[in-house]
């Protein structure tokens, strides 16, 4: 314990953090929880005396929103899309990353890039690879030339290209796009996350499992799985805030209409949503989808949490 | 199942290329274990004890050499493979399995002919179990159990699936003393019965001695004897061996041969014949001197411990190596510790010659 005369000198310390934390964390939640319970606040009218109503129509009315049912549609569909898939593949990738020996470091290089590249940017280089450029439908010939890889490849061997991300796509064929570039942009933490649980395992371990004749595939389900379990949880944990959290993958691929061309907010997120809201004045609104999207993510953990309590082995 | 050791070296490459000196941890190993028979690995710390049972277990490649279990040669076959059972130096025990999985792993790996029902892996646990006194702790997980109980589940673990060949590293280093012997006769005991070739690692000569059919003394990766313990003990070929088997240890002293007569200091204490004149280290057991007032070896006395049926008698002399010359005798002779100073005469067959050089055993006749 400090000596208590010095104790206001830790004060003093901490004071610069404490008051930051309070203009700018603490206040905005205890703020937004306060504008979602006042109902159509758009933080103008309180000028003209006016006091707003306090009560649960905010969360009533986003609710009741089918623009808002859409977003929450998406949110959780690419959550439960792409935790698991990215989880799988980073376990794959680091379980072999951990078992080779040449050209290691090379590839964990080339794994993590991702990780350190603008994912806008990243967003964009997807986009082109996914595109076709439009039907040159002018002279009345609906001529559709394909300039994105991924068409490239699909003609190459004999298929017909895909509309994945233009004008007139599929819903599925967006939502493909979509999976496959947060799995690919996920993937670099859980493979670093995961490959140094690896490295932290007692080799004996393995030396033990080979004396007790344990076949390749026992040992990565018996042993691998149940040591790696920690980290696997953290990851699936933290890839699902994440996932619910989604919202600059989509701007990357489809900009800020969150759709392909046409159909605009199709592919929208809760945290899209609540970006729409704002510029309309909508602060009431975006407040109540904000603590909804709160409530979810604390939920989703909390039903983690007790999962892996029975899954983490030690 | 015999195992034959063949020219068996492992070098470890030196993680500085340039520097060279690469470790040699075990050097050209010959050895062949008689099927059924418990083999002591002895040796002081970093002698190689653990690289040579890597290798026969698999886990370590030799640099060269062959093993052999019985007629085939396995120096290629993978670990998997070779149906040994081991008991590592820190038991790795799977840390997310209770004690019951632990010991379970291995037979739920058998597959073919060898494949139990789930019942019959029970019994074989339970069994294996009840060997090394852990059938109360079957439902803990390895973290909830103290360093003895976590040593005994790993013999039972390697015990359970019965391996051709069964290798223990150090396996009771972590035991109390009651139940180090316990666990030992324990060992020797489920050894006899199974008839399990087994190699067993210790620093500890005296158990080694105890439970051993055959011992192989190492010192920095070359096997300096083998043999029977007792006759280990009694026929050391060379100081080493010598000093590092019997508690309390060998007394060595610095003395000569001259004229057919061994010499400590100006006393000469022995008549040999054989051996040329030269300087000598001599090395006496604690039970090679006799009490006698016209003995010609004297010493001065400092004390004298009595340990129920025997005396020590712990004295001085300044050829001696040692701070202390510690002889042991019968309670029955009378030491007047008031003298200061003690007389001995010296039992031919306890007391060895080596060369001052190479430390390499002289032998020689009584007169
Ligand atoms: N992987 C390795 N790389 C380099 N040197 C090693 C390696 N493993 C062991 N050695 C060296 O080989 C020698 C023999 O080691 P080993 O583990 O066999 O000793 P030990 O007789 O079992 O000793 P202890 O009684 O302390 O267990 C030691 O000098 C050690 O430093
Ligand atoms: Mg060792």
């Amino acid at each position: 314990m400090v000596d208590s005369k010095q104790q206001w000198k830790a004060w003093l310390y901490l004071l610069p953090a404490i008051v930051l934390l309070l203009v700018f964390t603490v206040w905005p939640i205890i703020n937004t929880v306060r504008m979602a319970f006042m109902e159509g606040y758009n933080g103008l009218a309180i000028v003209g005396g006016a006091s707003f109503k306090f009560g649960i129509g905010n969360f009533t009315k986003v609710i009741s929103f089918t623009s808002f049912k859409t977003s929450l549609y998406n949110t959780m569909l690419l959550c439960v899309l792409t935790v698991p898939i990215s989880t799988f593949l980073a376990l794959l990738i680091a379980v072999a990353l951990n078992s080779i020996k040449v050209f290691k470091k090379t590839l964990q290089t080339i794994f993590f890039l991702p990780y350190v590249t603008n994912s806008i940017a990243i967003g964009m280089v997807f986009a082109a690879m996914f595109n076709i450029v439009g039907n040159m439908g002018t002279d009345g010939h609906d001529i559709i030339i394909t300039a994105g890889i991924i068409n490239n490849f699909i003609q190459l061997f004999g298929g017909e290209p895909i509309n994945w991300i233009n004008a007139g796509s599929s819903y599925w064929a967006n939502m493909t796009v979509m999976v496959v570039y947060i799995v690919w942009n996920a993937l670099p933490f859980k493979i670093l996350v995961l490959l140094g649980g690896l490295q932290s395992v007692n080799k004996q371990y393995y030396d033990a499992a080979k004396v007790d004749g344990t076949p390749k595939s026992r040992v990565f389900t018996r042993i691998t799985v149940p040591l790696l379990s920690p980290m696997l949880a953290y990851v699936i944990i933290t890839g699902f805030i994440g996932g619910f959290k989604e919202y600059s993958s989509i701007v990357g691929i489809f900009g800020e209409d969150m759709g392909p061309a046409g159909a605009p907010r199709r592919l929208n997120t809760i945290v899209g949503y609540i970006y729409d809201a704002l510029p309309k004045m909508n602060y009431g609104q975006a407040s109540a989808a904000a603590l909804i999207l709160f409530a979810i993510i604390f939920v989703v953990t909390m039903i983690n949490l007790q999962i892996s309590k029975k899954r983490v082995h030690y | 199942m015999k195992v034959v050791l063949q020219n068996l070296t492992k070098v470890f490459p030196n993680r500085d290329k340039k520097a060279g000196n690469d470790v040699v941890a075990v050097s050209d190993f010959n050895l062949e274990i008689p099927d059924g028979k418990l083999i002591g690995l002895l040796g002081p710390s970093g002698c190689g004890k653990s690289t040579t049972l890597y290798m026969i277990s698999g886990l370590q490649k030799p640099t060269g050499g062959r093993i052999f279990f019985g007629d085939d040669d396995v120096t290629e076959i993978s670990t998997e493979n070779r149906g040994i059972g081991l008991v590592f130096q820190n038991y790795a025990l799977y840390p997310h399995m209770t004690v019951l999985q632990n010991i379970l792993f291995p037979l739920q790996n058998l597959k073919g002919a060898d494949k139990l029902s789930k019942a019959d892996m029970l019994e074989r646990a339970h069994e294996a179990a009840k060997l090394v006194q852990i059938d109360e702790l079957m439902e803990r997980k390895p973290s909830e159990l103290s360093g003895g109980q976590q040593q005994r589940v790993a013999i039972a673990r390697a015990l359970v699936k019965m391996p051709r060949v069964l290798l223990l590293d150090e396996p009771l280093s972590n035991l109390d003393a009651r139940l180090r012997l316990q666990t030992r006769e324990e060992i020797r005991r489920i050894q006899k019965e199974t008839g399990i070739t087994t190699v067993f690692v210790t620093h500890d000569q005296e158990e080694a001695m105890s439970i051993s059919d055959m011992i192989v003394v190492m010192k920095l990766g070359v096997v300096q004897q083998t043999g029977k313990p007792q006759d280990v003990y009694d026929d050391p070929v060379n100081l080493f061996v010598a000093k590092f088997l019997g508690t309390p240890p060998i007394n060595v002293l610095a003395g000569k041969v001259e004229g057919g007569k061994v010499y400590i200091g100006d006393e000469a204490v022995l008549e040999i014949s054989g051996v040329e004149d030269r300087e000598v280290y001599i090395g006496i057991r604690p039970e090679g001197f006799e009490l006698d007032d016209n003995g010609p070896l004297s010493c001065e006395l400092s004390n004298v411990e009595v340990m129920g049926r025997d005396v020590s008698v712990v004295s001085k002399n300044p050829a001696s190596v040692n701070p202390v010359i510690r002889s042991i005798i019968d309670a029955d002779n009378k030491v007047d510790l008031s003298a200061g100073v003690v007389k001995y005469r010296v039992k031919p067959h306890k007391f060895f010659l080596f060369d001052r050089e190479t430390e390499e055993r002289i032998r020689y006749e009584v007169k």
